[in-house]
């Protein structure tokens, strides 16, 4: 029997590296987040769909609405309190994130970056372990921002499941064209489930926002549909 | 005023002697009931229903860190009044069986919260407990080494058993015995027990609980099955 990709996977279910790849048994792959080896069995940790990428890669596709840290993650953060030389920003992980005062474009001992407590943060994580605290920066290995830092001027931050903000990361994403296609505005996308969202005024984006978290389980149709008649509501509630 | 009373028709099978005593009681389960939670669900076997909610891996409070592993705490709020003993009890068991089932190394210096609301209990109640929570974690797509399924069998005066009792059948039994199955060699997790019972009825009520708890595994995959692919 071949391994089931594509299709439902649950705890327990395993399987050996032989239905993995029939034909080559002994090259080697990668095991992705909810899949684990045990005595030479794959084991499926976490319900999914199972997936595969050439050469060797295999993941469980999972529903999550909780974050888990990993590397080199973008996410957006809210800062909770200055401790120090560092802020302790809440990433929606079960431990909150430092971010060094170091870590911003252009920022020196003396030349400190304008931070507040409940600043909103797009930032990556440099740290991810399981057993230390994550820790994010603002900057890459240039020292650039980057599109990184503190997110000013308004907007609205909201939580979406993960899955959703993955969905609207895919270069591809539906949703996003089509309401690129009728409205003007900004977005910021963290990979734990926190979007930004700015339009030209509250109406607008108020009416994204609640788009974007009834795309969820809507296909790309009825997303053209629903992006059709959002942009027509909005533009009567703008003429009143 | 007229009055009349509502009878079921598996209560009115199992009066008459003529229900089919090796069947679970229909189950039906309401994935993501509600929103803000990591993970929950809404199951009820026959007219016994319960809701579970699961945060995690979740912050935990400093005095119960642990440093290599995560924290499994359970809620159970009882449908009327404040919780009691017994629910202490039954706590402390469900939180057994679950630590075992998830992958608690995985998370270290974090908690699995799991929340249970009993919503209706018309017999086995403890089973609807486990089998809510383990859905709950399922959808919350928290690490577990294999999935958990209860069975609960009642012994009756007579010797008959009565797989997945209903209120009256448990009050009528001579002993209730809650079977615990893991998913992967169905071996036993735990068993509760109340009442008077031989080694071979233990043995008997084991046999008939573990072949209905495949049919929950099933239940288990197929739920998930649909919520997944709906989402996709």
């Amino acid at each position: 029997m071949a391994a089931p990709i594509g299709n439902v996977v649950i705890p327990g279910d395993t399987f050996s590296l032989l239905q993995l790849q029939p034909n080559d048994e002994h090259k080697k792959i990668l095991l992705g987040p909810g899949l684990k080896e045990e005595e030479a069995e794959i084991k499926v940790l976490r319900p999914g769909i199972l997936r595969f990428r050439k050469p060797g890669v295999y993941w469980v596709d999972c529903h999550h609405k909780r974050y888990i840290p990993a590397k080199g993650d973008s996410v957006i953060g809210i800062v909770n309190q200055k401790v120090g030389d560092i802020f302790r920003v809440d990433i929606g992980s079960s431990e909150q994130a430092s971010l060094s005062y170091l870590s911003f474009e252009g920022s020196t001992k003396r030349n400190r970056p304008d931070v507040k407590v409940g600043d909103i943060v797009y930032a990556k994580l440099l740290v991810a372990n399981k057993d230390m605290e994550p820790e994010i920066v603002c900057i890459d290995g240039y020292g650039r921002s980057n599109g990184m830092g503190v997110i000013r001027n308004g907007g609205f931050l909201f939580h979406t499941s993960l899955n959703l903000a993955r969905k609207l990361l895919n270069p591809e994403c539906t949703l996003l064209k089509s309401l690129g296609n009728r409205f003007q505005f900004e977005i910021s996308v963290g990979v734990n489930g926190r979007v930004w969202i700015k339009a030209a005024n509250d109406v607008q984006t108020i009416a994204l926002v609640n788009s974007v978290i009834a795309s969820e389980y809507k296909d790309n149709d009825q997303i053209k549909e629903m992006c059709k008649r959002i942009s027509k509501a909005v533009s009567r509630m703008e003429v009143d | 005023m007229a009055s009349f009373t509502v009878v079921k028709t598996e209560d009115l099978a199992a009066e008459q002697g003529k229900g089919p005593a090796c069947v679970l009681r229909g189950q039906t389960s309401d994935l993501g009931c509600l929103t803000r939670q990591d993970g929950s669900v809404s199951l009820s076997q026959g007219d016994t229903t319960s809701i579970a909610v699961v945060y995690g891996p979740a912050e935990v409070r400093i005095n119960k860190e642990q440093i290599d592993q995560a924290t499994v705490e359970v809620v159970y709020r009882p449908k009327v009044g404040l919780p009691r003993p017994e629910h202490r009890k039954q706590e402390r068991v469900i939180r057994n069986t679950f630590e075992a089932a998830i992958a608690a190394s995985l998370h270290p210096r974090s908690a699995i919260s799991i929340i249970i609301q009993e919503t209706e209990d018309m017999g086995s109640n403890f089973s609807c407990c486990i089998n809510s929570s383990c859905l709950a974690l399922l959808d919350a797509a928290v690490s577990m080494n294999f999935m958990v399924a209860a069975v609960t069998v009642a012994l009756k005066e007579c010797g008959e058993m009565v797989l997945d009792p209903t209120k009256r059948d448990e009050t009528e039994a001579k002993s209730v015995l809650s079977y615990v199955f893991d998913s992967v060699n169905l071996q036993v997790l735990t068993v509760v027990s109340c009442g008077k019972f031989s080694r071979a009825e233990y043995r008997n009520g084991l046999v008939l609980a573990r072949e209905a708890a495949k049919s929950v595994f099933q239940f288990y995959r197929e739920s998930m099955s649909k919520k997944l692919l709906m989402s996709q």
